[in-house]
């Protein structure tokens, strides 16, 4: 019932603070749409070469966004030390984790339902294989994005450079993840191949990391 | 014992305190007053030796009755008083329903204004002083631990303060205070306790004579 109460609580005040500050918001969306924008100009594909490339290109934009968002979900917790008035609470540790994991889904998923058509549109995308399986190949992947990053930006909250340390730390581990994305991805925008090997490694990496991040979270969040 | 690498903050410490008592700890910068501050609130952990607080050995079981205010507001700049203490609330397990009296009885406790709209981040430095010493009575504390809660205030919002703080001890609640400003709780303190190098060098009764 608390670690329910928590996660909403924790939840509900992240969204009001970035209402009002659209701190994250709007550096992502930004910068997503500085991406399309260059990126159509700087190759003009055609509509064949764009099915390739598209993959790549946006979850590589996203991925790059998320990071801004990231680095502001602990960043606000540091400002006056507001994490101390958490950790000296009775309240568990994994509601944080979740709440903010679960915040920054929603930015980032917000984020892709506004910059999606803008892809489509820039690139003249028309997938040839099944278009509703890039919904779940969406949430798997932002999942895949921000559970590990709520994690690792944790973690480097107490360094000095944390802003260069989380993608040092973030980058490699997300590899297989973003195979699987934009495999999966181009699969069903060329409709060459089936997409069904690489949403399982979404699914699997999705449940190893989420289980070891909630696992190690305490762990993080009570090191001084 | 603390050690931060080869920094030992805290060297040492045998104490033990009274419940329902107020005490000032004292020294100068770097005598490890906010370690043991942290330590008692479960912030640091000792690296060597234990605590014991409010009868317990695992402070984590104890969060619940310890209430903590530090140097740096503890407060979200961009939410109003209410709106602070309301989420705070909800980490102590304070029923829904009672959640709101709860912050407003705090609020009112440091004479505050509990409809206060404006966010925290415009207060004044006396007020989010105060809204501060508010969430970290929220959850009705028996252990109240104050870091340096007259900094960056004025004479008239110090004194202020210090009667509020006097008055915590009076409802039976522990209350320790490190602070550079002990002539602020002078009528007040139970004991004060000079700190120096990570030890505990002097307790006495007045403010006089404390440092040993």
């Amino acid at each position: 019932m608390n670690f329910l109460t928590v996660t909403r609580a924790t939840l509900a005040k992240d969204i009001r603070l970035e209402w009002r500050s659209k701190d994250a918001i709007n550096a992502m969306l930004f910068f997503s749409l500085l991406v399309v924008v260059i990126f159509s100009f700087a190759f003009d594909p055609t509509a064949e070469e764009s099915r390739r490339i598209a993959g790549g290109l946006v979850w590589v934009a996203f991925l790059f966004a998320a990071i801004v968002a990231l680095n502001q979900t602990w960043a606000r917790e540091l400002r006056n030390q507001v994490l101390d008035a958490y950790r000296v609470s009775p309240a568990p540790a994994i509601p944080l984790f979740l709440a903010k994991a679960v915040g920054n889904f929603i930015f980032v998923a917000a984020l892709e339902a506004l910059m999606t058509p803008l892809f489509i549109a820039f690139y003249r995308l028309r997938p040839l294989g099944p278009g509703w399986q890039l919904i779940p190949i969406a949430i798997l992947g932002t999942w895949a994005l921000v559970v590990n990053g709520t994690f690792f930006a944790a973690m480097s909250l107490r360094t000095r450079a944390r802003e260069i340390m989380l993608p040092l730390l973030l980058f490699p581990l997300s590899i297989p993840a973003l195979l699987g994305m934009v495999n999966s991805t181009t699969a069903i925008l060329t409709g060459e191949t089936s997409p069904a090997f690489w949403i399982a490694l979404l699914v699997a990496y999705d449940v190893v990391f989420t289980t070891a991040c909630l696992l190690l979270f305490e762990t993080v969040l009570e090191a001084e | 014992m603390k050690q931060f690498g080869r920094f030992a903050a805290l060297r040492g410490v045998t104490a033990e305190f009274s419940a329902g008592k107020l005490y000032v700890i004292l020294g100068d910068n770097g005598a490890g007053k906010t370690t043991l501050l942290r330590t008692m609130a479960g912030l640091a952990h000792s690296t060597r030796g234990k605590i014991t607080v409010l009868g317990s050995e695992n402070i984590q079981a104890s969060r619940a009755q310890i209430g903590y205010m530090a140097h740096p507001s503890l407060l979200y700049d961009e939410m109003s008083g209410m709106e602070n203490l309301r989420y705070f609330a909800k980490l102590y397990r304070i029923p829904a329903g009672e959640v709101d009296r709860r912050c407003r009885e705090a609020i009112l406790s440091v004479k505050l204004d509990p409809d206060l709209e404006r966010p925290v981040g415009q207060y004044s430095q006396g007020m989010r002083q105060r809204m501060s010493l508010a969430r970290a009575l929220v959850n009705d504390p028996e252990l109240l631990l104050l870091d340096e809660p007259f900094s960056n205030v004025d004479a008239r919002s110090a004194a202020e303060m210090a009667g509020l703080v006097a008055h915590a001890r009076d409802r039976g609640k522990t209350v320790f205070v490190v602070t550079h400003q002990a002539a602020q709780l002078e009528l007040y303190a139970d004991e004060f306790i000079w700190m120096e190098s990570g030890r505990i060098v002097n307790r006495t009764s007045a403010l006089q004579g404390a440092k040993g």
